[in-house]
């Protein structure tokens, strides 16, 4: 006989692997990028292309400097990439777009460790390097549909924009009929400017609601994230329910909760600390859209709140099978 | 699955945390156990339970009879061993037996004749202390798996108002067929069993508890416990949702009776007491006969065995010996291990005795056993939703990575694990987080005994 395999237990194993997660999520975000092609034209392909292309590049690259064992095959770089350019604008030059991937992957992710050590989404904060750096760039956004030529207007503003110069004080309802705003069905859809990635809630929520079925993320982060983004909003507009539904669907709202927020390595491990994460990123995003000058604030919730991560994981570890609080075990004596 | 449940069987009382849901691959199910020609040579460790190993009461040279108690200990965690078959005493020396350790065993050359010793005769029991006797010369260990010395287990703690008996069937380990079979073949000895139990301790009830994915055991068992009425319903059936770790001693509690054991605490804390159903059926034979635990059925099975079976089988057979009566190997064994594949050991050698405690010996072939890639943690969390005891292994990772601070460890649950293998099972990232588990704890026992 030959010699026995010998290892601890359990001897057998789940079929559950880190690039089926993966893959699971790069499923996920298909329905919005065939969505991206049709507002916004081959050229959404082209920008999701060249981001994958230069964050496995990036990634391969950064192992092989550090003498590490090469990751491409995780597919993570694959997922950065896709989620970096959904957070772009269709029209971004592609050096740009280089420039943010090797941010995402050399900096965030591979100088920290790789993958599952970052502290910080990668893509996301590939986003915010670009928008600091290029901020012209970063938000002229191409007109949907605009590449059909059936359009007049080449690049639009986001509702969100529009939305932020309205005055809570007063009658939001009239001063929502004076903007220019798409309506609820264009928003649903996605037929409003935005990010190439961001715009079509529909097929977020599918990708999300495929991700659910799938076990890959728990419905936590995204319900608590947009609960709490919907509850403020109501209340900072006294309670007008379609001033809530654009500011849900305009953004990257959709994007952030769904997809970045539950980021595993960079959000809580405990449910009550995923609701936790959740509400905080909705505050955070309420804060920022209603208070500071710049229109959108998921990019910069969800980092802080991945910053805050460690915190929330201490106080929410959850406590062992049947433990008793001391005071309570006195109590009891 | 949904399954129908006959009349006056009862739900679980709570929902068990956590779990895996693990392939049953109990193809051995319908397979009636059938006993073996003992083996040539048994070679009996002085150590077949938890607790203090016995001294040998037999040299080299020695005649025994099967039956004979060839070990004990004054010590009170144990149980006494006996030869499983008569013949010649060959050798007293440390052997490798499962798990690794090696420990003083017995060899008896078996003469063929299969002599019982005239002392085994059914034990004289007035009270539950003279029962409590009984059951400790018995031999008998918990039979699903962990070896806890019966009587021991039944010893409750001073004041300590036990009213549950829980007699567990789940069996919840891939593969594993024994309890099952036990629960069709020996349905009146387990009945009979709970019958003495019930007669030298108040319990007030009984609950016979087997996972779903059983309703032959169940349909049986509780067409027998619902016609003993002369004690009213005491005894019921509770069938469990098939999940592992349902069989794991806290986990059955809590889904049988609501109650939580806490770190620390023991079962009889919260009023009850689990005895595997191998057990409470040989303890029916056991005050009839005066036989001890000298043989016990195991199930051999896995893609490299010709024929999978249940087989009775003598204490003591090289696993070797067993692997032959199931037709041998079909092909090449990568590994091979006793007890069930989310908790067992994998064994160095065939050559390795069996034991009391041994419910399973399993050999499998290469494929299925394929190591996944371990890749880095991806922090997603999987391990904490499936642990049983409500621990969450990527933080023990985390921290055992780092500062390795004991007193942390300890803080976040570690002597809590009873490494059922479940985060293991669901990582990913293809994790040893067990291995870390039994680290962590490593450290926390080193800071107790400070």
């Amino acid at each position: 006989m030959k010699k026995l395999m010998v290892t601890a237990s359990p001897h057998v194993k789940s079929g559950d692997t880190v690039t089926g997660i993966m893959l699971d999520v790069i499923i996920a975000l298909i329905p919005a990028l065939i969505a991206a092609i049709r507002i916004f034209g081959p050229r959404a392909l082209l920008v999701v292309v060249v981001s994958v292309a230069s964050c496995v590049l990036t990634e391969y690259i950064s192992r092989k400097i550090m003498k590490r064992e090469n990751t491409i095959g995780d597919l993570s770089a694959v997922v950065t990439g896709i989620l970096l350019a959904y957070n772009l604008p269709a029209n971004i030059p592609l050096w740009m777009v280089v420039f943010g991937a090797v941010a995402a992957i050399a900096v965030v992710k591979q100088m920290f460790g790789g993958l599952g050590q970052n502290f910080v989404n990668p893509a996301i904060t590939g986003r915010i390097v670009l928008l600091v750096s290029f901020s012209t760039a970063m938000t002229t956004f191409p007109a949907p549909l605009a590449w059909t030529g059936s359009t007049d207007a080449l690049t639009t503003a986001t509702p969100l924009a529009a939305l932020s110069q309205i005055d809570l004080g007063g009658d939001i309802a009239a001063q929502m009929a004076s903007a220019s705003l798409p309506t609820l069905p264009q928003l649903f859809f996605g037929f409003i400017g935005g990010s190439l990635g961001e715009v079509c809630t529909v097929a977020l929520l599918i990708g999300g609601l495929y991700l659910w079925a799938r076990r890959v993320i728990s419905p936590a982060i995204p319900l608590s994230f947009i609960g709490t983004v919907a509850l403020i909003m109501l209340i900072a507009s006294k309670g007008n329910l379609t001033f809530m539904l654009y500011e849900l669907m305009s953004g990257g709202l959709i994007l952030g909760a769904v997809f970045m927020a539950t980021d595993y390595a960079t959000g809580p491990v405990s449910r009550s600390g995923k609701i936790l994460f959740g509400i905080g990123c909705g505050i955070l995003t309420a804060v920022i859209r209603l208070f500071s000058n710049l229109p959108e604030g998921v990019s910069y919730a969800i980092m802080i709140m991945n910053i805050v991560t460690p915190l929330i994981d201490k106080i929410t570890t959850p406590k062992p099978f049947g433990y008793v609080k001391e005071k309570k075990q006195k109590e009891a004596a | 699955m949904k399954i129908k449940l006959p009349e006056g069987v009862r739900k679980p009382a709570a929902r068990a945390r956590g779990g895996v849901a693990v392939p049953h691959k109990k193809g051995t199910a319908d397979s009636p156990v059938r006993r073996i020609e003992p083996p040539a040579q048994v070679v009996i460790p002085m150590l077949q339970h938890i607790g203090a190993p016995c001294e040998p009461l037999v040299k080299v040279g020695d005649t025994v009879k099967a039956g004979q108690k060839i070990g004990d200990t004054a010590a009170f965690l144990s149980a006494p061993v006996h030869a499983s078959v008569s013949g010649v005493v060959k050798a007293v020396a440390p052997v490798v037996t499962v798990g690794g350790r090696r420990i003083v065993s017995v060899t008896i050359e078996n003469d063929g004749k299969m002599e019982y010793d005239p002392e085994n005769r059914p034990p004289h029991i007035q009270n539950r202390e003279d029962f409590l006797h009984a059951v400790r010369e018995s031999g008998l260990v918990g039979l699903g798996g962990a070896g806890f010395p019966a009587h021991a287990k039944l010893r409750f703690p001073e004041g300590a108002k036990v009213d549950t008996l829980i007699v567990n069937a789940a069996e919840c380990e891939p593969y594993l067929t024994t309890d099952y079979r036990e629960c069709i073949e020996n349905s009146w000895d387990i009945i009979g069993g709970i019958y003495s139990l019930l007669e030298f301790f108040d319990f007030q009830q009984v609950i016979i508890a087997v996972e779903d994915n059983k309703p032959e055991a169940i349909e049986v068992l509780n067409r027998i416990a619902s016609s003993k009425q002369d004690i009213g319903d005491k005894i019921q059936l509770m069938a469990l949702k098939s999940k592992y770790p349902q069989g794991a001693e806290k986990v059955m509690i809590q889904t049988v009776t609501g109650r939580r054991v806490g770190p620390g605490k023991l079962p009889s804390d919260v009023g009850c007491v689990v005895m595997n159903v191998g057990s409470v059926a040989f303890l029916a034979r056991y005050l009839k006969t005066g036989r001890p635990l000298i043989s016990r059925t195991i199930t051999c099975a896995g893609s490299a065995i010709r024929e999978p079976a249940n087989l009775r089988v003598p204490v003591g057979i090289p696993a070797s010996a067993v692997i032959d009566a199931c037709g041998g190997f079909s092909e090449e064994p990568y590994k091979l291990v006793v007890g069930g594949p989310m908790m067992g050991f994998a064994l160095y050698d065939a050559a390795v005795p069996l034991t009391k405690q041994n419910n399973a010996l399993l050999a499998f072939a290469g494929n299925e056993m394929a190591i996944k890639k371990e890749r880095a943690c991806i922090r997603c969390g999987r391990c904490a939703a499936v642990c049983p005891m409500n621990l969450s292994p990527v933080f023990f990772a985390e921290k055992l990575k780092k500062s390795r601070d004991a007193l942390e460890l300890q803080k976040l649950g570690a002597m809590v694990c009873m490494e059922c293998g479940s985060c293991s099972y669901v990582c990913p990232a293809g994790k040893p987080l067990v291995q870390n588990m039994r680290e962590a704890k490593e450290l926390v026992r080193g800071l107790e005994n400070k």
